[in-house]
């Protein structure tokens, strides 16, 4: 049991720990309150230490190879047969990457939650549900076999799902949920076809042994086209967003938090077939365009349908597909400009700036969900109507939303300043107009959280109410520490972790030699 | 009688019927490793079982025999069995879910390759693992239609 | 010709379905339509596997005078088949308790009286 032992195996038990105890957690249910809530903040505790220690070998340059019910888990091509024919996981940088952001998101809403769900029934299955979102999510990300990513895919749509309709004592939760669960089971449906496809032409559903054997045919490109569909509708953007605001709005608070690190997780599948799969016999310059236009469009309709809204968690949900619009955007522009040899270098620093993105929206957008949801706890209501004067009580939710309301908005020295202006060097090589665009949404986010934060905080006091409780203050305080110390320290953070995992998804022949070559 | 009982033929055969049908989804369980079955499928024969049984003689009277707090527990512990036995892999120093039990009595016999009549005895963990997710399949279907049976009923 | 009957009855299938999701107003009839469209693809899914000729991939009392694997149909299909129709299950279950709650809140099923979220 010591250290090499426990970094061999760490895939595999990063995904099994908290299966075993989102199933052991109706039996300790029955023991009492304080023993579920240890037990849950433990598991997740855990899960963020296993990850960071394999997070520390993978940035050093190593892809982790395992694979499942074999007499060794690091041959995955085994002695009578040509092709890996176990289910492997394989974790380069980009994966661990994003494991990162879905442990932490999920150990923040964990701690979030213990106060936040109090007067709720059925807490026992709330715990159950968020490890499985959490099985789900970390299951997505680090495997390497096509049908494995359908099958967690399905167990994180199923387990959100069933969250997002946790107040069924209110009719609106349910109807968010059951348009949740149309388009997910919809994207679903369209994966597993394309899955279909690919494995009827090369026999493989190994990730690697596919990108190795693919030929650019005609029914590849169908199932590249119904990839894309399927993810980007999975992740909220244009034009597949409609279930994006109902969803986030009427979920509890810590649920719309971890929902957002979710759409990040189809966001990284759509990044994988992309990169990873279909590499170099794809026609770059078109599926980059694709994704520019898909970005453009979130971010545009995104910022302008927020501003008139009344729900503050409806506005924060248009938020986060604009923010989505400025991930497909920079990776967009990335792959637009590597199809052209001599903008290779500016094509890697624009998929830095997409990829950054994508952390630094799940902290800050998680933060701003979860000071939205203080602010439920304590007034019961939503409607910025009703809000008034809330900065004279509640002074640490009121420091948490500023924070993360400048850090939506691009203002150094928060971590949104850093990765804004990577996409916006970057998409000025392509064209001027991107970035005058991408600048234009950027101060109406500003504009829009000004509103908010006006009708919400400012003004004379209407309520009396009280800061809300230690644990929720605990769990947005996680989420504060990453926003600053990415703000404070981005080079760091872009040099030993971004540029890793953008370096991972560009370069395929690394991925693939990894599980076939070796 | 009740708004949903049935007649007594249909709760005379239920009744006459439900020993059998739940040998025979046992009998797929068990077998999954040697003839088409497996877990899922010998678990949907179960849970259609206790479903005849709800048809016949109402939610309220399956509730009072099988609680929903049983089966849930039933269901637990189909899962935990599952993971821990795929956990247990790792104390032959080797992969999650590594097959530990091929060549011991308990599962092991290593049949000959080729057509053959099937021996019950080889399969390794298959067999655990195929009467873990049966408890789980029969213990979440029959809870799902008992619940919606009960909160159906509760209307009228 | 005959061995392509099934790809077309897919096809068939996942347009009956998708009609029937886009177009009807009744919740429980959105979830046939995806229930429909979800057995297309399982459908899809077995019918790639397919052998001329081939028996059950099944070594228990094989008939004599097939060669392994060649006389087989592929087994992989069926396995991703059978895991696709338990999530399957899993969804439909879920749909239809929801849509039992939306009738127990709002007292229709009608999908454009359910509106509450509008903008």
């Amino acid at each position: 049991m010591n250290a090499d032992w426990l970094l061999q195996n760490s895939p595999a038990l990063i995904i099994a720990i908290p299966l075993l105890a989102a199933f052991l957690m109706p039996v300790i249910d029955k023991i009492g309150r304080r023993a579920r809530n240890a037990f849950a903040i433990i598991i997740l505790v855990i899960e963020e230490m296993l990850v960071l220690f394999l997070a520390y070998d993978v940035f050093g340059g190593n892809i982790h190879i395992y694979t499942m019910g074999a007499a060794n888990p690091l041959t995955t091509v085994p002695a009578q047969a040509a092709v890996p024919i176990r289910i492997v996981l394989e974790v380069d940088a980009m994966g661990i990457f994003m494991a990162i952001i879905s442990a932490t998101v999920c150990l923040a809403a964990g701690i979030y939650s213990l106060a936040f769900i109090e007067e709720e029934k059925g807490k026992g299955k709330y715990y159950t549900l968020l490890l499985l979102i959490l099985v789900g999510m970390l299951g997505m990300e680090l495997t390497g076999d096509m049908f494995n990513l359908f099958v967690f895919l399905e167990v994180l749509s199923i387990a959100c799902a069933a969250l997002i309709a946790y107040r069924s004592n209110t009719g609106d939760a349910v109807e968010g949920a059951f348009k949740f669960l149309i388009i997910s089971s919809i994207a679903a449906l369209f994966v597993l076809f394309a899955i279909a496809l690919l494995y009827a032409q090369y026999d493989l559903l190994n990730m690697a042994a596919l990108a190795h054997a693919i030929t650019y045919s005609n029914l590849d490109k169908i199932a590249l086209v119904l990839l894309v569909a399927a993810f980007a509708m999975k992740c909220g953007s244009v034009p597949m967003h409609f279930w994006t605001p109902d969803a986030y709005s009427v979920a509890p608070a810590s649920i719309t938090a971890i929902l957002v690190a979710a759409s990040q997780a189809s966001l990284y599948a759509l990044f994988r077939v992309c990169f990873s799969l279909y590499n170099v016999t794809l026609n770059l310059a078109t599926i980059g365009g694709a994704l520019i236009i898909f970005g453009l469009l979130s971010m545009f309709i995104g910022v302008t349908m927020a501003l008139p809204q009344k729900d503050i968690k409806r506005l924060m949900a248009y938020h986060a597909i604009s923010q989505t619009g400025y991930m497909l955007l920079g990776v967009g522009v990335g792959l637009y400009l590597l199809a052209d040899p001599e903008f290779s270098t500016y094509g890697i620093k624009a998929m830095e700036g997409g990829i950054f993105h994508i952390i630094n929206h799940a902290m800050y957008k998680g933060l701003l969900f979860l000071t939205s949801g203080a602010i439920f706890y304590r007034l019961k209501t939503r409607n910025l109507n009703e809000m008034g004067g809330l900065g004279h009580s509640m002074k640490w939710t009121a420091i948490f939303f500023i924070i993360g309301a400048l850090a939506i908005a691009g203002i150094p020295p928060f971590n949104g300043f850093a990765s804004k202006l990577l996409i916006y060097e970057a998409a000025y090589k392509v064209s001027p107009i991107l970035s005058i665009i991408a600048m234009l949404v950027s101060i109406l986010t500003l504009a829009s959280f000004v509103k908010v934060f006006h009708s919400a905080f400012m003004g004379p006091k209407i309520h009396d109410v009280e800061e809300v409780p230690r644990s929720m203050l605990a769990g947005m305080a996680v989420l504060t520490f990453v926003i600053i110390l990415f703000g404070l320290f981005p080079g760091w953070v872009v040099g030993n972790i971004v540029h890793p995992a953008a370096q991972a998804l560009a370069e395929q022949a690394a991925y693939i030699q990894a599980v076939i070559g070796g | 009688m009740r708004q949903d009982e049935m007649t007594p033929v249909v709760k005379t055969i239920a009744a006459i019927l439900f020993p059998l049908i739940i040998i025979f989804s046992f009998y797929v369980i068990m077998h999954g490793h040697l003839t088409p079955g497996g877990g899922f499928q010998g678990g949907a024969i179960g849970a259609s079982a206790i479903v005849m049984l709800i048809a016949a003689y109402g939610a309220k009277y399956v509730r009072e025999r099988a609680k929903e707090e049983n089966l849930s527990i039933f269901e637990s512990i189909g899962g935990i069995v599952f993971v821990l036995v795929g956990l247990l892999g790792f104390l032959a120093t080797s992969a999650f879910l590594y097959n530990f039990l091929v060549g011991e009595p308990l599962f092991g016999t290593i049949p000959p390759f080729g057509s053959n009549s099937g021996i019950l005895n080889s399969g390794g963990i298959l067999p655990i693992l195929n009467i873990a997710v049966g408890m789980k399949v029969i213990g979440g279907l029959a809870s799902v239609v008992l619940v919606m049976a009960l909160a159906g009923g509760d209307e009228e | 010709m005959i061995y392509s009957i099934p790809f077309y009855t897919v096809v068939i299938l996942i347009l009956v379905g998708l009609y029937a999701m886009i177009f009807k107003r009744n919740l429980i009839k959105m979830a046939i339509g995806l229930t429909i469209v979800e057995s297309a693809v399982n459908l899809f899914l077995v019918t790639l596997g397919y052998r001329e000729g081939g028996v059950a991939p099944i070594y228990t009392n094989l008939p004599s005078g097939i060669s392994i694997p060649e006389g087989m149909v592929l087994p992989v299909p069926q396995a991703l088949t059978l895991t696709s129709i338990v999530i399957g299950v899993a969804i439909l279950a879920l749909m239809l308790s929801l849509s039992m709650m939306i009738y127990r809140h709002y007292g229709t099923l009608d999908s454009r009286k359910v509106r509450r979220l509008k903008e």
